[in-house]
């Protein structure tokens, strides 16, 4: 009988995955759902025998049956968008049923965690450090570290929480990584529990991903006995963007608002409950089951630039032609990630624009396509990596209306703690609002003619820039969190790169 | 008015648990469609917390509504990937199918970003929408 691999994540259920498993199934072959290989252009991507077709539609079926389909793309292992890239933490991506412990250990599943077993605790930590891993949540703090504070760290008890509240726009790798191979995060969040002395692990997930929370809590269950005495619980977020920050994570598991704590103590001190907690991002846990197979530490060290080591699994999304997931050592080009792998925009307009690392992130010109991925290169260029979103513009896009969008959207989310996030974006969009609409002009009061000391000119489109420049510095510079301290990098890069579009 | 007995099943179930609170929380929503007063109160009580500080919690999050609506929702993901894709030039056609009847609610961010215009109604994902697919989605609701 035919074997027909589709994929059950929740991007190519929306693509309309379903309906062509059920005509496969329909026309007598055995499908079989698996995750997603990450080229989003072709979901819903068959696979046959190793052959792809895609995208397909139900009507498509009995011509890929026929062998006489205009959809095939040949082998899928073979296609440059897959042959390009060196995946490690997505190892497992197209090729395994995400809820098969069968298919998880037949692929090397389980081995880093027995083989940490072995080993005292001190050397798994030794080993993520020489690794040279670095957290993939955004902030680039280098994991080993993380993990020998908690392991020295004196406490009651000591956790392990993952943050999986992926809420950056242009960002679904943890998605795809908790619906794709669920397993391998709870293989990443034992062996950290072995190398810190936790016993409990918590995996926050937002409520925006529905199939991820599904996949995971079956996952959980079905792991149980394989990380026992180790415990791993779901806790579901409440559509708040701020609790991708840490310390407003471990809050909200706490029942409290999400509200930003101030640090010091450092979550590795005094972090959920007030114990000793590793917090850590999905793709940082499940990029520790390769690290700690033999020998996997000194070859994950071995890839990528400077200190940013290992691979990164990058998320084309926005205007592009083929978005996807694309993992890859550190070091590659913005410009080759867009044009030569993203095959430029899907509207065949010329991009204008790129947003890298989520809505908190720099726009990144177009000239500046040279810089190398590396957290380094992308701190001196004036933007960050963030979590590896990289959002494609074409040149319809104005960019003042995207700093303003980036102010709202702080103003929507800020947790309210600090006043520069909470009152500043406020301000800045205003002020931006301002500008689009022509500058400010003397209001009613200010015209009154017993007003002495008011100016009687217009204020100039120079000195509103230099206000919203102001601004920017106050909420980077005063923010409790990154939310407030990196909505400037959106609106300043815009500023700088399209000064034309502020006017 | 939430169903008092079936408010206290709900608190039971996560009793003894690290944390009840949001857990609890998504229940209580789930169950009555909102959070009201009394089953604020009520939580409160069972946790030994003040219900200033539940209703601060229920207020925080934009998931939990202290009234009922009952009317089906489509989120529409408003966010950069999806605007990039040209969303915001659909938000009008599908606002005039929504009318009342249906409650439109943007999010910023469903993980499709590769595929957008994206929109969720219920568990049901619709992704590489046109105004015409949106329009549709709504009406179907």
């Amino acid at each position: 009988m035919m074997v027909v691999r589709i994929s059950d994540d929740a991007l190519a259920l929306a693509c309309g995955a379903d309906d062509v498993a059920a005509a496969f199934d329909a026309a007598g072959c055995s499908v079989e759902r698996v995750s997603s290989w990450g080229m989003h252009w072709l979901e819903p991507l068959a696979e046959i025998d190793g052959q792809g077709f895609g995208p397909l539609e139900p009507e498509d079926v009995p011509g890929v049956i026929g062998g006489s389909s205009a959809k095939a793309i040949g082998p899928i292992a073979e296609h440059p968008f897959i042959a390009r890239q060196q995946r490690l933490t997505f190892m497992r991506a197209g090729l395994t049923r995400p809820l098969s412990l069968e298919d998880y250990e037949a692929t090397g599943g389980w081995a880093a965690l027995r083989r940490a077993h072995s080993l005292p605790p001190g050397q798994v930590v030794a080993e993520v450090i020489q690794s040279g891993l670095r957290g993939r949540g955004g902030a680039g703090f280098p994991a080993g570290i993380k993990w020998k504070t908690v392991a020295e760290a004196i406490g009651e008890r000591k956790y392990i929480v993952c943050n999986a509240d992926e809420g950056d726009s242009g960002t679904f790798a943890d998605r795809m990584l908790m619906e794709g191979d669920p397993f391998a995060l709870i293989e990443g969040m034992a062996i950290a529990a072995h190398a810190v002395g936790a016993d409990t692990g918590y995996i926050y997930i937002r409520s925006e991903y529905p199939h991820a929370i599904r996949k995971m809590e079956a996952a959980v269950e079905l792991a149980a006995a394989v990380v026992a005495p180790f415990q791993i619980e779901i806790r579901i977020g409440a559509g708040a963007y701020v609790c991708g920050e840490e310390t407003s994570l471990l809050n909200s598991i706490e029942g409290r608002r999400g509200e930003v704590r101030a640090k010091p103590p450092l979550p590795a001190h005094e972090g959920l409950f007030g114990c000793p907690t590793v917090v850590n991002n999905v793709l940082t846990l499940a990029a520790v089951p390769h690290i700690l197979t033999e020998g996997g530490a000194a070859a994950y060290a071995a890839l990528g630039t400077g200190r940013s080591r290992g691979t990164m699994p990058i998320q084309l999304g926005g205007n592009i032609r083929h978005g996807g997931l694309f993992e890859a050592p550190f070091g590659i080009t913005l410009g080759e990630l867009v044009n030569d792998i993203g095959g430029g925009t899907a509207s065949g307009r010329p991009v204008k624009a790129v947003q890298v690392g989520g809505p908190l992130g720099a726009y990144i010109h177009p000239d500046r396509f040279d810089v190398p991925f590396d957290y380094e290169a992308y701190s001196e260029a004036g933007a960050l990596i963030g979590h590896g979103g990289v959002v494609v513009f074409d040149d319809t896009v104005s960019m003042s209306y995207m700093a303003r969008f980036a102010f709202d959207f702080c103003a929507a989310e800020s947790c309210g703690k600090c006043t520069p996030c909470r009152i500043g974006a406020v301000r800045g969009a205003e002020l931006v609002e301002r500008i689009r609409a022509g500058g400010r002009q003397a209001d009613r009061v200010e015209s009154l003619p017993q007003m002495h000391n008011s100016r009687k000119t217009p204020r100039a489109r120079e000195e509103d820039i230099a206000l919203l420049d102001d601004l920017c510095e106050v909420m980077r510079d005063g923010s409790l969190c990154a939310l407030g301290g990196f909505t400037p990098f959106p609106v300043r890069s815009a500023v700088k790169n399209w000064p034309e579009d502020f006017t | 008015m939430s169903d008092p007995s079936r408010l206290a099943e709900i608190i039971a179930a996560h009793a003894g648990r690290e944390g009840p609170l949001l857990p609890i929380l998504h229940d209580v929503q789930a169950a009555f469609g909102c959070i009201d007063e009394d089953a604020e109160a009520a939580i409160a009580d069972a946790l030994n917390l003040s219900r200033a500080e539940v209703h601060g919690v229920v207020s925080f999050y934009h998931d939990f509504t202290a009234e009922p609506d009952p009317r089906p929702e489509v989120q529409v993901c408003r966010a950069e990937a999806c605007q990039a894709r040209g969303v915001e030039a659909m938000m009008a056609a599908a606002g005039e199918a929504a009318g009342d009847r249906v409650r439109l609610k943007s999010v910023y961010c469903l993980g499709l970003c590769s595929v957008g215009p994206a929109a969720r109604a219920g568990d049901d994902l619709h992704a590489k929408l046109d105004e015409g697919a949106l329009v549709r989605l709504v009406e179907a609701q």
